[in-house]
């Protein structure tokens, strides 16, 4: 047998070219295979090991899927948000080691902003060992501190102390800066290649504080009208032009009015009538003039739209029946970035709320004129600056106006225009007989629960985009989603069970490996699709070898015969082609998977930078062992075809190939 | 392996009939016996039936019928396995032309029956396998060449490495076919020279195969084919 391995290895040598073609051809199609093998695990393993060592994520009732995706990876959306009471309930429970909270829903430039505490970093785990590493600084802690993942510091080429504005919701598109609530970079993350690296972290406290501020919720807001203009320097702010209708147009006031107490004291029919006076209205649009043109009616939409440009929440003011309310975002207009987020009043029947913005108005779009629904419910109503300026038509959420009503808010150029707005003034008068006390009850607790809880109460039938995402209202004790490691791995599943059939809050728990699995099958095609083109490859690299062998038969029947004649059987003529082609197939694979291991030496780090797949360079699997010897045993088989055509001639040649 | 006794014929044909398949006798030959250490010339036009022959003789292909008995084994009882072996411990073979292995060495073509049956290896005696091949090469005058490849010998040498081949460890039977027909008159003579002092030093029965009569006289006994195969008579009469 040596001697017929030295004449393969002899013979194959000396058909150097066509021997290393075929070779190549195998090697190749090997390395593509092996490559597609590999690449496939470290996609699997990147993947799988975006989490680990949390033993269970509870968000929303929702798909498991759901709720895998939106917090891990920051794709889709939650399902909704849990309260924090809720979260404190389970993190409370015996089998519960450690509890995370998690709040998505912001952004930052298009990253993913994710409320969460300290825990988060020490508790994080990924590609089993992985913990999340401050590079530089710390953990945010202040309610004003952000710490950003590496490839948000990349991007952005943000350092510590950079600001940092948040948008609400995950587009960029300008629809809502909290710029009211600026944040700054006090840690910088180490690259992890999972979806950390490109987040932005703060605290519970921040996300809370953002939309307090925004949504007139927060406690400080009820500070002096003084402050809280002091801290808006865009506001739209009657400090220009200190009349009555300044002061309620303040931030601080606003939020006061929003309390309960002093908004329902506003809803006072005589307090309203007071203010819906259509000569003092008509007065103050016209003396305010172009800085104030502000309808005082609907004051909460007004002022929140603009403040924030955080339409979520619309507490309208709720006219009486009748009324009409003329709302205009004089101060979203005076701010000249923050787009003109309407927000109509909400409104019980027979009441509709316009407010245009000065934009629409200038663009000579029409009004943006958030009709009042028909519906009791509360409407609320944004237009999007990009919706003023690109003259779009009226949005009209409340396809009919409401009988009896015309209500619009403009500003003051829109009055100027002769856009067919209805003045507040005009409208004024038919105010009067409407603010009838009865209606009052009705229509101030919807606004009450509104504000409270905004999701129940909330009807959003217009609105940026970014809205849509349901539980992104950042209730004062919502959470997305929790973390939590359990004491004993074992309970986890006890666990998961409790808090899937537990009814006090309709949670979904999963356990991220079962989850990530489950997904990886749901997307397993593509892998065998991947792998059938692959294995193709390698039926074109084992049919090149065939040719290669068979057409040199012919040449190399002088060689058989003269083996015959030296006493080699028809059996050794055999051995030699398929040692042969063994021999191709053998080095095809070997320098094939060098060519793999090549590949990952040199693309490792462009591969990890360009597409953040961490790809091991490690032993090979025992699956690519597999395809390998496969790839050796067709080889071989392959061999035999030849072989076996060499074996006839051998033996009808004789010792005289008849040529 | 037992050898038969030296009294025995290098060679002999009984009755033998040979045909391809179901087709009609290529040869038919009734008695032919070739003494050991004989130098035969085998006269044979083309289309005799001297391939044939020599396949049969090679052990390559088997009888119809009758017997071939080589050093007093019938090939027509032995499987091919057997037959091949039994060729590779006692019989030497020269082609016409084309007798090496292209990507072998002079040397490893030579070596190359030791390397195959080891028989033929231990006849080589105790010397090296590599100096066993410079005996060889250097009686037949291509000791210069031995580390060359083939493919730069000229047709002359490259027959005498094919003799070479053919002699190394001692076979009892060598068969030639028509080896001298690529070679010049001069080379034709300076071969058969150098063959047969080769053949004589080991004691080799030699089959030399040729449609030359020019070299007929050249050898002790020379068998005309045409004679004794009566199967190439009955096509010519036909």
């Amino acid at each position: 047998m040596g001697l017929i391995l030295r004449l393969a290895m002899q013979s194959l040598k000396s058909r150097v070219l066509t021997t290393w073609l075929t070779i190549t051809s195998i090697a190749l199609s090997v390395t593509l295979l092996v490559g597609i093998e590999h690449l496939r695990a470290g996609v699997r393993e990147s993947f799988a090991g975006t989490i680990s060592g949390t033993d269970l994520i509870v968000g929303a009732r929702g798909g498991s899927l759901q709720v895998l995706l939106s917090t891990v990876f920051g794709i889709g959306t939650p399902a909704g948000s849990v309260s924090m009471k809720t979260f404190e309930r389970w993190k409370a429970h015996p089998a519960v080691k450690w509890a995370v909270p998690y709040t998505l829903g912001d952004s930052h430039r298009g990253f993913r902003v994710v409320g969460t505490t300290t825990d988060f970093f020490e508790r994080y785990r990924f590609r089993k060992t992985g913990t999340v590493v401050f590079v530089q600084g710390r953990a945010p802690t202040g309610d004003d501190e952000v710490a950003i993942g590496s490839d948000v510091e990349e991007k952005l080429q943000y350092a510590l102390n950079a600001p940092v504005v948040v948008t609400h919701g995950m587009q960029d598109i300008g629809t809502s800066n909290h710029e009211t609530h600026p944040f700054h970079v006090v840690g910088i993350l180490a690259r992890t290649f999972t979806p950390i690296d490109r987040s932005v972290y703060m605290t519970l406290g921040g996300v809370e504080g953002m939309h307090e501020v925004e949504q007139g919720r927060m406690p400080a807001a009820s500070a002096s009208p003084a402050t809280a203009a002091a801290k808006e320097p865009n506001g739209p702010t009657g400090a220009d032009k200190p009349n009555g209708q300044t002061g309620p147009l303040q931030p601080n006031s606003r939020t006061k009015e929003l309390q309960s107490n002093g908004r329902t004291k506003e809803l006072q029919p005589n307090s309203r009538t007071k203010e819906l006076q259509p000569n003092s209205r008509t007065k103050e649009l016209q003396s305010n003039s172009r800085k104030t043109a502000t309808a005082a009616e609907t004051p909460s939409a007004a002022q929140q739209a603009a403040n924030a440009g955080a339409p979520p929440v619309m507490p309208g003011a709720s006219p009486p029946p009748n009324v009409a309310t003329a709302a205009s975002a004089q101060q979203s207009a005076a701010n000249a970035s923050a787009p003109p987020v309407m927000p109509g009043a909400s409104l019980p029947p027979n009441v509709a709320a316009a407010a245009g913005a000065r934009q629409a108005a200038n663009s000579k779009a029409p009004p943006v004129m958030p009709g009042a629904s028909p519906s009791p419910n509360v409407a609320a109503v944004v237009s999007s600056q990009q919706a003023a300026n690109a003259k779009a038509p009226p949005l009209m959420p409340g396809a009919s106006p409401p009988p009896n009503v015309a209500a619009a808010a403009s500003a003051q150029q829109a009055a100027n225009s002769s856009a067919p707005l209805v003045m507040p003034g005009a409208s004024a008068p038919q105010v009067m007989p409407g603010a009838t006390p009865p209606v009052m009850p009705g229509a101030a607790q919807p606004v009450t629960k509104s504000i409270k809880q905004p999701q129940a109460t909330t009807v959003m039938p217009v609105g940026p985009p970014a809205h849509g995402e349901a539980g992104h209202d950042h209730g004062d004790d919502q959470i997305t989603a929790f973390f939590v490691g359990t004491k004993n791995r074992f309970e986890a599943l006890m666990l998961q069970r409790e808090m899937n059939t537990d009814f006090t809050e309709p949670l979904t728990a999963v356990i991220p490996g079962v989850a990530l699995a489950e997904l990886f099958n749901s997307i397993g095609s593509a892998e065998v699709g991947l792998r059938v083109v692959a294995l193709f490859a390698v039926a074109i690299g084992l049919t090149g070898m065939l040719v290669a062998l068979y057409s040199s038969l012919d040449a190399r029947r002088r060689e058989m015969a003269i083996l015959r004649s030296v006493g080699a059987g028809p059996g050794t003529i055999v051995s030699l082609l398929v040692i042969e082609s063994g021999l191709l197939a053998f080095l095809g694979c070997a320098i094939g998977v060098g060519f793999v291991y090549l590949g990952l030496v040199l693309g490792q780090g462009p591969i990890e930078q360009r597409f953040g797949l961490h790809l091991s360079i490690g032993a090979m699997k025992a699956a690519e062992y597999n395809y390998l010897a496969i790839i050796l045993g067709a080889g071989v088989l392959v061999g035999f075809v030849p072989a076996w055509k060499a074996y006839r001639t051998s033996l009808s040649d004789g010792l005289s190939p008849r040529t | 392996m037992t050898i038969a006794t030296a009294g025995t014929p290098a060679v002999e044909l009984d009755k033998l009939r040979f045909a391809y398949g179901t087709g009609p006798n290529v040869l038919a030959i009734d008695a032919l016996q070739i003494a050991r250490g004989e130098t035969v010339f085998l006269h044979g036009s083309s289309g005799s039936g001297k391939t044939t022959l020599l396949g049969l003789l090679a052990g390559v292909l088997r009888a119809s019928s009758g017997s071939v008995k080589v050093l007093d084994r019938d090939f027509t009882t032995m499987s091919s396995a057997a037959r091949d072996s039994f060729r590779a411990t006692h019989l030497g073979y020269v082609f016409q032309m084309f007798n090496l292995i292209p990507y072998l060495s002079v040397q490893e073509n030579i070596l190359l029956p030791c390397r195959l049956d080891a028989t033929r290896r231990e006849r080589v005696g105790s010397k090296s396998l590599p100096d066993a091949a410079r005996e060889m090469a250097e009686q037949l005058d291509i000791a210069q060449y031995l580390h060359k490849p083939v493919t730069q010998l000229s047709v002359g040498q490259q027959q005498r490495v094919a003799a070479a081949r053919a002699l190394i460890g001692h076979p009892e039977v060598v068969i030639a076919d028509e080896p001298t027909s690529a070679l010049d008159t001069d080379r034709r003579e300076q071969f058969l020279k150098l063959l047969f002092a080769s053949c004589d030093k080991a004691g080799a029965t030699l089959i030399f195969v040729s449609h030359d009569l020019t070299l007929r006289p050249l050898f002790k006994r020379t068998v005309e084919l045409s004679s004794i195969n009566t199967a190439a008579q009955m096509r010519s009469t036909e």
